[in-house]
Order: C-alpha cells, then structure tokens, then sequence
C-alpha cells in the first residue's frame, strides 16, 4: 500500500536526519583513517593532502561539513523537541533565535578567518 | 460543472485477507457529499456485497477510517470536494492493518496494543469513595487533556512509518492515552504504564517525525505524548540509579 504524503516538515527532517548519519557513518572511518597517516605515514598523508587542493574534492569536504552541521543541528532539535516540554509556539521562538544566532554568529566567525 | 450533475469515478479496494485489486464505480456527485456517503452509495445502489465500517457519522466513534487518495482519513467528515482530484477518487482500508473484506481493516492489533502499553485505568478508588476532585489547572490534567478527545480512529497508526517498520511498536494511538492516563491523578499504578512502554516496542522507537499528528482528524498530538514517555522513562533511569 502506497504511503500517506510525507512531504511535512517534521518528516524531511527526520529524512534528513537519518541521510546524514549515515553518510557521517560511512565517511568517518575513512576520514579517520587518512588522519591517522599523520602518525604512520606521514608521506603519504602530505600526497594525500595535495589532492585536497582540487576543487572536486573541496566540494566534497564541503559536502563533509554541511553534513555534519546539518545532522548536529538536527539532532539538537530533536533533543530539545523530546526533552523540553514547550508550547509550540515557544519551541517556534527558540528555533527562530537559534537560526539568527548562528547566522550572527556565523557572518563574524568567517569575516575572521 | 455543477455538483449536481457530475460524476464521480471510485476506485474502491476489494479483496479479503492480502489479495483483492481495485475495482471502478460510478458515483453521482452530490452537494456537501462525504467520502462515507460515496461508499455508502456504492453498497447500496451498486453492489450490496461491498463490507466497510461505519457507526456514528459525525466524527465521535472512530470507526470510517479509510485510506483516501492515500491518506488517511475519517470519511464521514472528509467532504468529497476537498480530496477528489479532478473526478477520481482512491478508497482503500487503512494501512499498517490486516484488511478483514474490502475496506474493513482488522482494528485488533491495534487494540491489543493500547492493553500492551498499559493504556488501561487502574482505578485507585472503589465506588463507594467520594469522587476526588481534579484540578483543572494542574500542569499533569493540562497534559491530560492535551490527548483525551483521541476517538480510536487510528488514522495516527496508518500514517506512522514507525508501525510499518516495526509490528511490534505499540504506535501513535496507544502511547498517548498511556500517557494521558500516566497524567491522570486517579490513576494507581503509573509505574506499570512506564514499564509498559519502555521496552522493545515502546516509545523509544519513535523518531519524531510526526506524521501522526499531521494527519490526525483531531488535530492532537501524539508526537509530543510520546515525547513526554520518553523523558519520564528515562528521568526514571536515573531515579532508580539514586535510589539504588
Ligand atoms: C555531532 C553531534 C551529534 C548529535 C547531536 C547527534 C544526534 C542524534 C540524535 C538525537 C539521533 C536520534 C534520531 C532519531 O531518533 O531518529 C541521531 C541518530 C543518528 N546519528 Fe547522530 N548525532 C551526532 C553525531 C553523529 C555522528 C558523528 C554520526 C556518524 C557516525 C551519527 C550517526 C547517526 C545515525 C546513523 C543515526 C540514526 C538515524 C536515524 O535513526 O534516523 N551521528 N543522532
Ligand atoms: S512521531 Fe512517532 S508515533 Fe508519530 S508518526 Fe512519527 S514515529 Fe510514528
Ligand atoms: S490520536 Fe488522533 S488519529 Fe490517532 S487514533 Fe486518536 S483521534 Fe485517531
Ligand atoms: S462514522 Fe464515526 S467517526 Fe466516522
């Protein structure tokens, strides 16, 4: 039988939520694993982080950040959801003075590096 | 075209058990027309063999739930059109549930599941007590409240991909009179209802994403019962550890 309509917020989000766990889940080990060439293979480490330099793979350490934020964020609004017995509309507020900090937060924070 | 004279074309589910296909009728259309009055029409001027559920028609016993277009709904108070798209319209029994004939599901998982979670008062009073009075203020009654005008329709349980995931997850319905009950200051053993809930298909299993209640006809929340399961089952943990 054909699902109801999930195209609601609270579903993207847990959609969105569980993607990026997994994504985070597969990538990790692998981004673990080149870090620890620091220690045992410092050369191939450096040939490693000469790739770094391509756009293609920026684009990917990009994607890596994104999804970590993304799933971070996630996640604290899935624990102040469950946890914090708020009205709706508070919840809504919270959420809204959340996003403008970062956004705050976040303009400072790239204007310094 | 005017409402009068149209038509409508009904692709309605028959079948019993898991095999059945849809099968096409022609309904006139009519003003004010509800989803339950199309099937009606159709077992009584069509094909008097069609099963399907019905009792109170005005949106208080729970019964009419169908999959409408595939959404869940009750269908004595879905107007035909707000749903039908163009002339069309899709009827099938609810999803997550066996299907006894035709558009009647088998409700008794999902009832058995309301006695699992502990969804049962147990009265900590006899009739021969006064009536306790019960302070409409308390932020627990607020609680209460919240979930009590729930009619068992169980258009929450069709929509949750929990259930669908997971037979054994007690689902949307169940968990928020567990919880409505848990806030009840009646109630004797609020205990019981937290172990009830917290093992393997309880209301940890929830993720969130609120399709119950999205769809739910009474516009409750079951979403946020649950969350509230799952903070006093697990505040619990830690009372015990203290405890211990
Ligand atoms: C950065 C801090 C993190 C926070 C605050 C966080 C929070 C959460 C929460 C609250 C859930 C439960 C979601 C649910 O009930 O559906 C969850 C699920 C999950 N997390 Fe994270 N998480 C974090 C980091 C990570 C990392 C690093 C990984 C990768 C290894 C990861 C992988 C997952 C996966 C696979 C799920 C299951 C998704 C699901 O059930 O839908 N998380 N996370
Ligand atoms: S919030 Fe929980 S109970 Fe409601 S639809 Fe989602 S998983 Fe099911
Ligand atoms: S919570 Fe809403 S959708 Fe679920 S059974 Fe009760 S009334 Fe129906
Ligand atoms: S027939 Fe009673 S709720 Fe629809």
């Amino acid at each position: 039988m054909k699902a109801p309509p999930r195209a609601h917020p609270l579903w993207l989000a847990f959609v969105l939520h569980r993607v990026s766990g997994l994504a985070l889940a597969l990538f990790l080990p692998v981004h673990f694993w080149i870090l620890a060439k620091a220690v045992t293979a410092p050369g191939e480490l450096n040939s490693f982080l000469q790739l770094t330099e391509q756009p293609l793979v920026k684009l990917a350490e990009f994607g890596l950040v994104f999804l970590l934020a993304v799933h971070l964020f996630g996640g604290l609004r899935l624990l102040a959801l469950e946890w914090l017995p708020w009205s709706d509309a508070q919840k809504t507020l919270a959420a809204g003075a959340v996003g403008v900090a970062v956004l705050v937060s976040g303009t400072f924070f790239l204007n310094a590096i | 075209m005017s409402v009068e004279d149209g038509k409508l074309t009904v692709e309605v589910w028959r079948g019993a058990g898991g095999l059945g296909r849809f099968e096409t009728f022609e309904v006139p259309r009519q003003e004010s027309q509800t989803v339950l009055d199309v099937v009606s029409w159709i077992q009584q001027y069509a094909d008097p063999t069609l099963t399907y559920r019905y009792a109170c028609r005005v949106g208080m016993c729970g019964s009419c739930a169908m999959m409408v277009n595939g959404v869940p709904r009750w269908t004595c108070r879905t107007h035909v059109g707000k749903v039908a798209t163009g002339d069309s319209l899709t009827v099938e029994p609810l999803r997550n549930l066996p299907v006894i004939k035709d558009l009647a599901a088998d409700m008794d998982p999902f009832f058995d599941k309301w006695v699992q979670a502990e969804a049962v008062h147990h009265p900590s009073e006899t009739r021969h007590d006064p009536m306790r009075a019960v302070d409409a203020d308390s932020s627990a009654r607020q609680q209460a409240n919240a979930g009590i005008e729930c009619i068992n329709c169980a258009v929450c349980y069709a929509a949750c991909d929990t259930v669908s995931g997971n037979p054994d997850y007690l689902g949307p319905a169940a968990l928020q009179r567990a919880w409505t009950l848990y806030n009840d200051e009646r109630e004797a053993d609020p205990e019981a209802i937290l172990d009830a809930v917290s093992g393997v298909g309880g209301c940890h299993n929830c993720h969130s994403m609120g399709s119950c209640a999205q769809y739910c006809p009474n516009e409750l929340n079951p979403l946020a019962a649950i969350a509230g399961l799952k903070r006093e089952t697990a505040k619990r943990v830690f009372r015990r550890r203290k405890n211990a």
